[in-house]
């Protein structure tokens, strides 16, 4: 038995969190496979062949596959789920959407969002926030698991010389579900669950106008740019910036939180920074009490000397 | 339209969690519980719906304890017309739930079941999933956005790159995200009224499912304590700190 690992991708690359689920699987099971479900998708499944550790790529290239609906793509992993042990999928929302429908269909109960791998039934899973850290076995025969991108380093993107094959397509949703469009957030920054610093702005910044500040100061960073529920709540940026509980889970090596309180919804999202950086004029937000480092000051006053410092 | 919205009574969000000292779960005694912020959100949705004269009747469930009764009396008091709760003082992992809500679902035939996208105590974010995948309904997730024509949704998901829409046929199972509405402040004439609603109690034992436990949890630990940090004076330290100590930048 081996391990499958459900890719994440827009047909034309992987997304970065397909290689740390593959250092998850590995950890399980050094067999490692790879689903790759999409449309006019030959150059991602080319890459994973490449991947560090990864012995067979299933390809399946069709026109449903496009926009990856749960109800299509659930059931493909259905069809090949016999053979695995195992089916890891990234805890972003593309594998939270999917796993639970392929546990429903086989009826596995799913392990969401785990931190680590204690053996090949027992995992670790932040729970309340991350307020609290759940030890889980599975009695299972088929473990159904989400791994958070942060908990796992990324597996090398070369090295690696997998086997490919080609799966027939297997009839879904039957078009009781169709994808309609999509706006997605361009940006020339790097990916916010992904990036080396991350800057972060809170209801602080008081308007969309000003959070163009904190975007000038990330680009000296070449930081992503997040915020905080409120933020986005007040429309001061767009819905995939936002960091928390709900939102994405980041853990860049640095993180500056700008005008931000610190909910401990937010917390959850960003506690497992390398180093943080609060800035704050309210010198009780609960922010500071995970900061590496506090600077009690109207944000205002410190950006355009944070960004001036910086220049030099 | 007949909808049916699944809510679960929790830990209060704004309540600060702690570790039991023997690690086999979290302090839930005197503690405040409410509904899950994201099952308000859904219930919000449905009395909106409702109001528009888009819904011939709107049902709430919950599973668990017998003070679910008072977080069901919520959503009657938002405005839905009946609750069911389903007794059992176990606790069910969302498989189990999927699996209950099914056999209520098949008795009621709803067009549409709404609920949060995820509880905000074991943070699972499956029950919708599941039960859309056990039905072989569509599936709509993350929702922020909802619009209904010709027996079909068009639901607008926040996905991780931005935003989604997709168009579902009905019967469908939504998840609903943060930003699908503002549930309102209920007002002590709907409480006085919600008493005097329908609740129908079902013990979990007359389903006769079998909901044994797939996945146990062998222990619940506090997370990794941070170090203690530092305050610093201005903005020359900060940089100074983070070049030459964190060496971050």
């Amino acid at each position: 038995m081996s391990v499958l690992v459900i890719a994440e991708h827009d047909n034309a690359e992987l997304k970065p969190a397909t290689l740390t689920t593959v250092t998850a699987a590995g950890e399980i099971d050094p067999s490692v496979a790879i689903l790759v479900a999409g449309f006019d998708c030959h150059a991602v499944a080319e890459s994973a062949t490449k991947i560090a550790g990864v012995a067979q790529i299933l390809v399946c290239d069709d026109a449903r596959y496009q926009h990856q609906l749960a109800e299509d793509v659930a059931a493909l992993v259905v069809a090949v789920a016999g053979e695995f042990s195992h089916i890891l999928a990234p805890a972003s929302t593309f594998g939270k959407n999917l796993i639970p429908r392929v546990g429903a269909m086989l009826d596995v109960s799913p392990i969401s969002d785990i931190v680590s791998i204690e053996s090949s039934d027992t995992f670790v899973r932040p729970v309340y926030a991350g307020n609290a850290m759940a030890t889980v076995k599975s009695s299972d025969d088929k473990k159904l698991i989400t791994a958070r991108a942060t908990a796992f380093a990324a597996a090398a993107t070369t090295g690696g010389s997998a086997s490919v094959s080609e799966l027939q397509p297997v009839d879904g949703s039957g078009g009781r579900s169709r994808f309609v469009g999509q706006e997605l957030t361009q940006s020339e920054r790097p990916e916010l669950t992904n990036a080396r610093v991350v800057v972060s702005g809170g209801r602080g910044l008081g308007s969309a106008e000003n959070f163009k500040l904190l975007e000038q100061l990330a680009d000296q960073l070449d930081a992503a740019v997040g915020a905080s529920r409120a933020a986005v709540d007040a429309g001061y940026v767009p819905n995939d910036y936002q960091v928390g509980q709900t939102g994405k889970v980041v853990a860049p090596e640095l993180y500056i939180a700008i005008g931000i309180s610190g909910a401990i919804q937010h917390l959850a999202g960003m506690k497992d920074s390398k180093v943080i950086v609060a800035i704050n004029k309210d010198e009780e937000a609960p922010i500071f009490q995970v900061a590496d480092y506090g600077l009690v000051a109207d944000l205002f006053d410190v950006l355009p000397k944070l960004s001036a410092a910086l220049e030099k | 339209m007949k909808i049916l919205v699944a809510i679960k009574r929790v830990v209060d969000y704004n309540v600060k969690v702690r570790v039991k000292k023997d690690e086999s779960g979290v302090e839930t005694a005197n503690v405040k519980m409410s509904m899950n912020p994201f099952d308000e959100i859904a219930v919000e949705e449905a009395v909106r719906l409702q109001e528009a004269g888009q819904t011939e009747e709107l049902i709430i469930v919950s599973i668990g304890v017998k003070q679910c009764q008072e977080t069901i009396r919520t959503a009657l008091a938002m405005g839905a017309d009946r609750g069911i709760l389903v007794e059992t003082e176990d606790q069910l992992e969302p498989l189990a739930i999927a699996k209950i809500l099914r056999e209520i679902i098949n008795k009621e035939s709803p067009d549409l079941v709404i609920m949060g996208k995820q509880a905000i105590d074991d943070d699972s974010n499956q029950t919708g999933q599941l039960l859309a995948g056990i039905l072989g309904w569509p599936q709509g997730t993350f929702a922020s956005k909802l619009e209904f024509s010709d027996q079909r949704v068009a639901v607008t998901r926040e996905v991780d790159g931005g935003l989604e829409t997709l168009s579902l046929a009905l019967p469908a199972v939504i998840t609903v995200d943060l930003r699908l509405n503002e549930p309102r402040y209920v007002k002590l004439p709907n409480i006085m009224k919600a008493k005097k609603k329908p609740l129908e109690t079902i013990g979990l034992g007359e389903f006769g499912l079998d909901l044994s436990p797939r996945v146990t949890t062998l222990k619940v630990a506090p997370p990794p304590e941070r170090g203690g940090g530092v305050r610093v004076e201005s903005v020359e330290e900060l940089v100074d700190k983070l070049k030459n100590e964190a060496k971050v930048i």
